[in-house]
């Protein structure tokens, strides 16, 4: 049993933590560490589309391998509205609105498939979106992308009259989202609608025989998912002030599975855990630890390393790192 | 003849000779999926080794080393691709191959990130292919037919056709057929299950294997990410002739070769191509999931 002083202890130190991560980039901000502040604010972008990947991969036991066409769909969105003077705020809702519609009319049809055919049509999906997105010259600019910068008609982004500018900025407005999206997922998790998933995901036949209603609920978790893509790709899009088709490839796509199966499928801690091992991997390597296995090259065997892992936790940890907790009934008085 | 007809004529040519080479792939997704109920997703990076192991081989040859060194490229690309595949077999997929369905997939997801990047650490720019045989064109009613392109029909041919027999007509072929009907009963006949798996990856890696040198002799060119489309192509050239069905293999193969080089012969930008096939794709497996050859199998339960 778990005394309330443990559990007074386990928050306290929890606390602290979040306040000495939330505090860094005031810390880091102009010394020569500076440049953590965009790796740990990358951290919080990918941990959105991660959750967005959970959704589907850790509660309902969908495995979409074209995730990202739904960010490609919130990143332009947002760009090409805002080259025409729309600002932020709306820009926001309007992406999460574009993402989450052609989610769910891809959804209807597909959702019928079983797993691993879903997990190739996703994919061919997530390729048709960035061959359009390359191609269709009149609306994307193709390969040579949308620039934010050079155009005078971008609104400047302002929350409240304070304008959001610089890498520590973007860091809070990132937590923030992300902390609110934690918040749905966890609560999701113990609803009603969560369980049903989670049903689901162990056995469809018989969730169906116990009046689950399947399709419908996979689709909302479908649906839903491409919300989490859409605002990340709304930032992204503000926060780079660049968005170009090839930020949207298969192999990013694949990544993300990875961060997800790596933490834990089903694991709010663990998909963070995998968010963070991933992208912190390169830097790790980057630094002077590893630079006698060859510096460089050893960044480019980054993707070699992450299909290893892979592999190897397929083989020997398939309930990832930081794996999610099973609610047992409580068995009798201890 | 008009201008149009002729255009067809060309574009039937390419699509029957880049439908010999999805087929050649095609085959090996279905000839595992058949075995082994198991979408091998690492299987393009099959294809994408033979073509590397094949320009290896001939770089290190004169320039002009003739039909002999071409036919000895082959041996060693379907080797080379044949043994990798047991080896993923063995490493990536043998170990989980009784846990969920989701598992293997994840680790095929590795393997083929693994398999690209290796070579993609050894050479990350493309590189070239050398042709050891002079490559003649000669006329053939209103088009001009390339002798590469004769030889690639006709050498994906042969090949089907050495399987096709050894399925059907040899002890191995039989038992092979014996599990992918159901591996459990075969293994109680005495049919050694490991090993008809074992040859299934090896010669469904071969042929993916001579598919690589034969996509690199077109191309004139083999890099570390070739096979990510040929191999999305041909999975779909494999569902839409019914996956798990060796002919239906064949058919998808050349019918999606062919569809896709009529497109691109209509098409205003060529880049839209690759949409066919995965528009192909998605539309095969919602209104006819078992394919064209396949049979309708219920979920088991």
């Amino acid at each position: 049993m778990r005394t309330p002083l443990k559990k007074f202890k386990s928050y306290f130190w929890a606390g602290v933590g979040v306040a000495a991560f939330l505090a860094a980039p005031l810390v880091l901000q102009g010394t020569s560490w500076a440049f953590v502040i965009r790796i740990l604010a990358l951290m919080g972008l990918y941990g959105l589309l991660a959750l967005g990947v959970n959704l589907v991969l850790g509660y309902v036991g969908l495995l979409d391998l074209g995730f990202m066409a739904f960010y490609a769909i919130g990143a332009y969105t947002t760009a090409l509205l805002s080259l025409r003077g729309v600002g932020f705020w709306w820009c926001l809702p309007a992406s999460v609105l574009a993402a989450v519609t052609v989610r769910t009319l891809l959804g209807w049809p597909v959702l019928r498939l079983r797993g691993d055919y879903l997990s190739i049509v996703t994919l061919g999906f997530g390729e048709i979106t960035r061959i359009a997105l390359n191609n269709w010259d009149s609306l994307t600019n193709g390969p040579k992308g949308l620039s934010l910068l050079s155009s005078a008609a971008v609104p400047p982004l302002r929350f409240f009259g304070f304008g959001i500018q610089t890498n520590t900025h973007f860091f809070y407005l990132i937590f923030a989202l992300l902390s609110l999206g934690l918040l749905v997922c966890a609560r999701l998790n113990r609803s009603r609608i969560g369980r049903a998933w989670m049903a689901i995901r162990d056995d469809e036949l018989a969730a169906r025989a116990m009046g689950v209603n399947a399709p419908r609920l996979k689709n909302l978790a479908f649906g839903l998912s491409a919300g989490f893509a859409g605002v990340a790709g709304a930032i992204f899009a503000r926060w780079e002030n660049f968005v170009t088709p090839e930020s949207f490839t298969f192999w990013e796509s694949a990544l993300l599975v990875a961060m997800v199966v790596l933490g834990g499928m089903g694991s709010l801690p663990g998909v963070l855990v995998g968010v963070a091992l991933i992208l912190g991997l390169p830097e790790i390597l980057r630094s002077g630890v590893f630079r006698w296995i060859g510096g460089a090259q050893a960044v480019n065997a980054r993707y070699l390393v992450f299909g290893a892992i892979l592999v190897a936790m397929a083989i020997f940890r398939p309930q990832g790192l930081w794996p999610r907790r099973v609610d047992r009934l409580p068995a009798g008085n201890e | 003849m008009n201008p149009l007809s002729t255009t067809i004529a060309e574009q039937l040519l390419n699509g029957l000779t880049l439908g010999g080479i999805y087929a050649l792939i095609a085959l090996g997704y279905t000839m595992v999926y058949g075995v082994l109920q198991m979408i091998n997703f690492a299987h393009s990076e099959l294809f994408m080794w033979g073509g590397v192991a094949g320009a290896l081989f001939l770089s290190f040859l004169p320039a002009d080393a003739g039909g002999g060194a071409l036919i000895a490229a082959f041996v060693v690309a379907m080797g080379a691709s044949g043994i990798l595949a047991m080896i993923l077999d063995r490493v990536a997929y043998a170990p989980v191959r009784r846990s969920s369905r989701l598992t293997p997939l994840i680790s095929a997801i590795g393997a083929s990130l693994f398999l690209q990047n290796l070579v993609f650490l050894w050479r990350d720019s493309q590189m070239a292919f050398p042709q050891p045989l002079a490559v003649r064109s000669f006329p053939c009613g209103p088009v001009t037919v390339n002798g590469l392109q004769v030889f690639i029909v006709g050498g994906s041919v042969a090949l089907m056709g050495a399987l096709t027999f050894f399925v059907r007509r040899t002890k191995m072929g039989k038992a092979m057929r014996a599990v992918a009907q159901d591996a459990d009963t075969a293994e109680l006949m005495g049919i050694p299950v490991n090993r008809v798996i074992a040859l299934t990856f090896f010669i469904g890696g071969a042929l993916g294997g001579a598919a690589g040198v034969m996509n690199g002799l077109y191309y004139g060119s083999v890099k570390y990410n070739m096979g990510f489309l040929p191999g999305v192509k041909a999975f779909t050239a494999a569902v839409l002739g019914g996956i798990g069905n060796l002919p239906g293999a064949m058919l998808g193969g050349f019918l999606l070769g062919v569809v896709e080089a009529l497109g691109t012969g209509f098409l205003p930008e060529p880049e839209w191509k690759d949409v066919f096939a995965f528009a192909v794709l998605i539309l095969v497996l919602l209104f006819r999931p078992s394919g064209l050859l396949g049979e309708n199998t219920a979920e088991k339960v």
